[in-house]
């Protein structure tokens, strides 16, 4: 069973977004995504300063057999891409809701954060996904 | 067994499915055949066998048996290696069956038992196609095909897998599979054993029967042999430089654009096998395209149909590409122009990078076969060289 914790916002394409009361959010993908995606060899993080728009892919993870787009949750400017993941991408197995984080974000609509997926509802989805 | 699938295809199991589910291996669909993908660790499982043992089910693999009188003759027509230099009963070989037009239907490994009596291994997604192919051409030597649904067939690989193996057997049993040369395989305490893989390093094929085959499993797992799945299966074997069929190779590619110009018997010329004819006149006039190793010097994965730019020779394609767990970088097969030189870029999601053309394998035993520390483009070699300026 997956690990879902209460203090993060979820999207239907396995991400997790973290409010860091600063005005800014953190982006990783879940438990259950790394646990799909198997060994993590390459992670690709977006550059500081680009504009995303919610839905778009903005970076990519690689394990040995595939390649994954990550969706952004929310619109906005990339304030932190994580510079561990260049020489350690199985940090996103081992502590995917920390160490493992992919980018920080200035949402362009902070409000949106509550539009996401609560805890609650992302853990029906992998359970409605057979997870 | 075998359950509908989605696609309103028959999907196919191995005897040792229920094992597969119980161990918690991911399930993928491999041609058809319901299999494990990993059990564990991808990764773990490729160093498994690289410093120990693992052991894979490749019961999905298609074993046919050939007897008759004209076995040999029939073989020697419709394979392009030549039978003919088997004379050590169980010797094997490994070789390309071709179509009419020089085009590689199958790669497969055929074993020498008797004078009337040849086993054949095919791949599992080919199996239909392969059969039909070597049925229609069997009816003019008058001999009879068999597969062997019977058996079902592990694949024990790495340094100390032969000895586990071994623990299996009776003690004259145990030696003699022990004495097996290299492509050796024959028939010890019932089961059929061979001295082959898939993977770059030492170990056994072992056919047995069906029934047999999760007990064995068990007792390997008991002597620390590493159940293995399709994953690290396909990294080990691009690592050992090895074609996977469909990605490497098909119909439409011949053996000299492939590869695998070294397992095609053009001596005697007598011999008149499927598929000489178009092959010997490429050969002739030269391939426009060979197939090639790359190791990527940047960081990223090259992937199965990334784009290859060779400069002035032109353009190519990956064939099979990967993260390589030994050497801790990407590697790939590669279809390129024949006058490609050592370094070409591949387009990676718009972005060029630059990898070398390497000769595989890239692994052996074990062993590194490329020295990646000293991977550097020669460009990059020459900036690394010019004493930086003070800013």
């Amino acid at each position: 069973m997956s690990n879902v914790p209460t203090d993060l916002r979820y999207t239907r394409t396995h991400e997790w977004v973290r409010d860091l009361k600063d005005g800014t959010v953190e982006i990783g993908i879940t438990d259950h995504a790394q646990a799909e995606l198997g060994d993590l060899v390459f992670v690709e993080v977006p550059e500081v300063g680009r504009q995303v728009g919610v839905g778009e892919p903005c970076a990519v993870v690689e394990s040995v057999k595939a390649a994954s787009d990550v969706y952004s949750p929310l619109a906005g400017e990339v304030t932190a891409g994580n510079p561990e993941l260049a020489t350690t991408p199985e940090l996103v197995n081992q502590d995917p809701f920390g160490a493992g984080w992919l980018m920080r974000l200035k949402p362009a609509n902070a409000a949106m954060l509550n539009e996401l997926m609560s805890p609650a509802e992302y853990e029906s989805l992998l359970q409605a996904e057979g997870a | 067994m075998e359950r509908p699938s989605s696609t309103g295809l028959r999907q196919r199991r191995t005897p040792l499915f229920p094992l597969h589910t119980e161990l918690g291996a991911r399930i993928v669909d491999f041609g058809g055949w319901d299999m494990p993908v990993q059990y564990s660790s991808q990764i773990n499982e490729h160093h498994a066998v690289r410093r120990a043992a693992g052991v894979f089910d490749v019961s999905h693999m298609c074993v046919v048996d050939v007897r008759g009188e004209k076995a040999r003759a029939f073989l020697q027509r419709l394979l392009a290696n030549d039978v003919g230099r088997l004379h050590e009963p169980g010797k094997a070989l490994y070789t390309c069956m071709l179509n009419e037009q020089g085009g590689v239907i199958d790669d497969l490994i055929v074993y020498y038992l008797t004078h009337t009596w040849f086993r054949v291994v095919v791949n599992a997604g080919t199996r239909d196609k392969d059969l039909a192919w070597i049925r229609k051409h069997a009816a003019d030597f008058g001999v009879e095909i068999t597969e062997r649904t019977d058996l079902a067939m592990l694949a024990v690989q790495g340094p100390e897998a032969r000895e586990k193996v071994t623990k299996l057997l009776s003690p004259a049993g145990a030696q003699a599979a022990m004495s097996l040369g290299t492509f050796v395989g024959r028939e010890i305490d019932g089961w059929f054993i061979a001295r082959t893989g898939y993977t770059g390093e030492d170990g056994f094929e072992v056919m047995l029967p069906a029934t047999d085959v999760i007990r064995v499993w068990k007792e390997l797992n008991a002597l620390g042999v590493a159940s293995c799945g399709l994953g690290a299966r396909d990294t080990l074997r691009l690592e050992a430089g090895m074609n996977l069929y469909g990605n490497d190779m098909d119909e439409s590619k011949n053996p000299l654009e492939s590869g695998l110009e070294w397992t095609v018997a053009f001596d005697p010329p007598s011999r008149d096998f499927i598929g000489r004819k178009p092959l010997e006149e490429i050969r002739e006039k030269g391939s426009a395209f060979k197939l090639v190793g790359l190791v990527l010097a940047d960081r990223g994965v090259l992937r199965s149909h990334q784009k290859v730019i060779a400069g002035d020779a032109g353009e190519g394609e990956i064939t099979s590409g990967t993260f390589s767990p030994t050497l801790d970088r990407s590697i790939a097969l590669a279809r390129v122009p024949a006058k490609a030189g050592e370094w070409v870029k591949v387009d990676i999601r718009g972005k060029l990078l630059e990898a070398k053309v390497v000769k595989p394998p890239f692994v052996r035993n074990g062993k590194p076969r490329i020295d990646v520390a000293a991977l550097q483009h020669p460009s990059a070699a020459a900036q690394a060289a010019t004493p930086a300026k003070p800013q």
